[in-house]
């Protein structure tokens, strides 16, 4: 059940960021909707990971706006912000789980801090959040270091599920991840976001989850972003879309070459 | 404020009436009232959703929870009136799996405490192998230097040199001097009530040149360069960057450790002799400003005080104490593993302990000195 609200759920507008004289982002215009799962891609250097700083507020635009939900998030009282960090998720891309703490206690920090609980429940909370992710229990009192790649990965999107958030941002979540757990994190994502009516922003350079997952793209090219569908996308004449969408990886990753059916599907290894 | 939760009926009919906000944010009210609920409910239970505002993730889970604790085999659970979305993936989630996180410890009985005993110095004991294996890669690549000159890394001993020790002048100036001053002022007050004032310039000089001015140095350079030493190799544990090292063939004792060991040998005792020098200056100055003791008076008397052996009781042992502090420092970054939290205690644990052996080796010392008439 879709909500097509009139107003995204983040609206990015002349967006630029600079790096002394490298110029990264040069007006660029983003907009998601509820409820889709929106794919970030560029090439290294374009600033995608700078993209999701920007929008979460971590890094301050050199020029233009980003709004969540309609409000800018440069302009927000304390009080704002701490309701709109609670209304959202993040995973970083190597899953930046405190390493002190524990799996379960990773999951309970934002908890803790913003709905105190009793430990039973808070037990019961973690224990969820790690069987949302296809996680088993004996994951929680396990330390970070102690988890594989593709555990810590699970265990960062629990973290950012704790606290029910309506917006996930995923950066890379599946970079380093081998083909099966890239594939099994798609279904989970692709779950979850079924079950749970999740919007998603993810940035991927992995072209099945991109293919298996979003349903609309952004590509980030000279600074801005040019968005459509994967249908849209595959007919761009850009030549850097072109070749992201139609090179040797896509072929591999059975993307439809223009005009011909799709190959076989076959790993990437 | 209405409560969350309303349970009515008799027997074997039961209904729970949800209310109010269901959010994560009434988490702890609600989780009071499921605790309340009593504990043997029979036949059916309606669980009716129509007043929940919101429901939460969170909260359908401890309801949900409570219910199978209530009574697994004897009740029968239906749901009404709008229940959230996500009530049949959570159900589903919750037969699928059905155990608790691992129980807290016990209490330590006295099985335990000796148990922690004999964990205790087996750790030791191996820590103590540790520490000699350490010691002895270390002196292997001293060794290879003789036949590889190259083992020695001139460029990384040079960088060291220049942040333990360049870097270290000015703090190392300031302290030298601001303790001979307080030293050789504190002298005067009791010195001087019997009319001993000149030998003040005995209390100054032997004291720097003995035992403060190296003693200081240390311990600067311990909290300066030690912690550092620590944290450098510390981060790169945790970047699996030494790991690089070793798979490139490359040897992380010889590359990092061994440079810093010979650059903190080097730059310990020179500046050692730089705060020799700042501290005889306070001393004089306050001999001059306070005392009244010209210069040429304090040098003469200076010569007069001091044997040859003074300078270098000293001296001698920065090379030791220098060994100390950047062994502990680059030991304890190498153990590092894993976590951020590791980084910091190891950090600490490199400037306390080499503070301490420090410390020890200067009591060492002054018995041997003594004994020895130095």
């Amino acid at each position: 059940m879709p909500q097509l609200s009139a107003t995204p759920i983040i609206r990015v507008r002349g967006l630029v960021s600079r790096f002394g004289a490298q110029v990264v982002h040069d007006g660029l215009d983003m907009d998601v909707q509820a409820n889709e799962i929106f794919g970030i891609v560029g090439g290294s250097g374009t600033g995608k990971s700078v993209l999701l700083r920007t929008i979460l507020g971590l890094r301050v635009p050199d020029g233009g706006s980003v709004e969540l939900h309609g409000k800018d998030v440069q302009q927000l009282a304390a009080a704002d912000r701490t309701a709109l960090v609670q209304s959202y998720g993040v995973t970083f891309q190597n899953g930046a789980l405190i390493s002190s703490l524990t799996v379960a206690q990773n999951i309970q920090l934002p908890l803790r801090e913003y709905f105190p609980a009793s430990e039973k429940t808070l037990n019961e909370l973690a224990e969820l959040n790690l069987a949302l992710v296809g996680l088993t229990p004996d994951a929680g009192p396990k330390y970070p270091s102690q988890l594989s790649g593709g555990m810590i990965k699970r265990a960062a999107l629990a973290r950012a599920l704790s606290l029910e958030p309506k917006l996930l941002f995923l950066d890379e979540p599946t970079a380093g991840l081998d083909p099966i757990s890239a594939a099994a994190f798609d279904e989970l994502l692709l779950y979850l976001h079924s079950q749970l009516r999740l919007t998603v922003v993810m940035i991927t350079h992995d072209l099945d989850t991109l293919f298996r997952t979003c349903s609309r793209v952004g590509v980030i090219v000279d600074g801005r972003m040019i968005t459509d569908t994967l249908d849209g996308m595959l007919q761009n004449q850009n030549p850097w879309i072109h070749e992201y969408f139609h090179g040797q990886r896509a072929r591999a990753a059975g993307v439809p070459a223009a005009g011909t059916p799709a190959a076989a599907k076959d790993s990437r290894g | 404020m209405t409560a969350p939760l309303a349970l009515e009926g008799v027997g074997e009919s039961w209904r729970l009436r949800l209310n109010g906000d269901w959010s994560l944010a009434a988490l702890a009210r609600i989780e009071v009232q499921l605790k309340s609920l009593p504990d043997n409910l029979k036949g059916t239970l309606v669980c009716d959703w129509s007043g929940a505002k919101s429901p939460g993730i969170g909260p359908s889970w401890a309801l949900l929870t409570r219910l199978a604790e209530l009574g697994a085999q004897h009740l029968d659970v239906q749901h009404t009136g709008d229940p959230p979305h996500y009530l049949e993936f959570l159900q589903k989630l919750k037969t699928e799996r059905h155990s608790t996180m691992a129980a807290p410890g016990t209490a330590p009985s006295l099985e335990k405490s000796v148990g922690k005993l004999g964990r205790w110095a087996v750790f030791q004991g191996s820590e103590v192998r540790a520490v000699i294996g350490f010691f002895g890669r270390i002196v292997t690549v001293l060794a290879e230097a003789f036949s590889r000159p190259r083992a020695l890394r001139i460029s990384s001993l040079a960088r060291h040199i220049n942040e333990t020790g360049i870097t270290a002048i000015p703090i190392v100036c300031l302290i030298a001097f601001l303790i001979s001053v307080i030293v050789a002022y504190l002298g005067a007050q009791q010195l001087g009530r019997f009319g001993a004032d000149i030998f003040v310039v005995d209390l100054v000089t032997i004291s720097v040149l003995r035992e403060m001015g190296v003693l200081l140095t240390a311990i600067i350079v311990a909290g300066r360069s030690g912690s550092a030493f620590a944290a450098e190799i510390g981060v790169m544990q945790l970047n699996e960057e030494t790991d690089a090292l070793r798979a490139m063939g490359m040897n992380p004792i010889e590359l990092l450790v061994v440079p810093r060991v010979i650059a903190l040998t080097i730059a310990l005792p020179l500046l050692t002799v730089i705060a020799d020098a700042m501290g005889l200056a306070g001393g004089g100055l306050l001999s001059l400003l306070n005392l009244h003791i010209p210069l040429l008076q304090f040098i003469n008397r200076l010569r007069e005080s001091l044997s040859p052996t003074t300078f270098w009781a000293g001296l001698i042992k920065a090379p030791v104490f220098a060994v100390l502090i950047s062994m502990v420092g680059t030991y304890r970054g190498m153990q590092v593993r894993d976590s951020a939290r590791e980084l910091g205690r190891l950090t600490t644990v490199a400037v306390v302990q080499s503070i301490f052996l420090v410390i020890l080796a200067d009591a060492l010392f002054a018995i041997l000195f003594v004994q020895i008439d130095f």
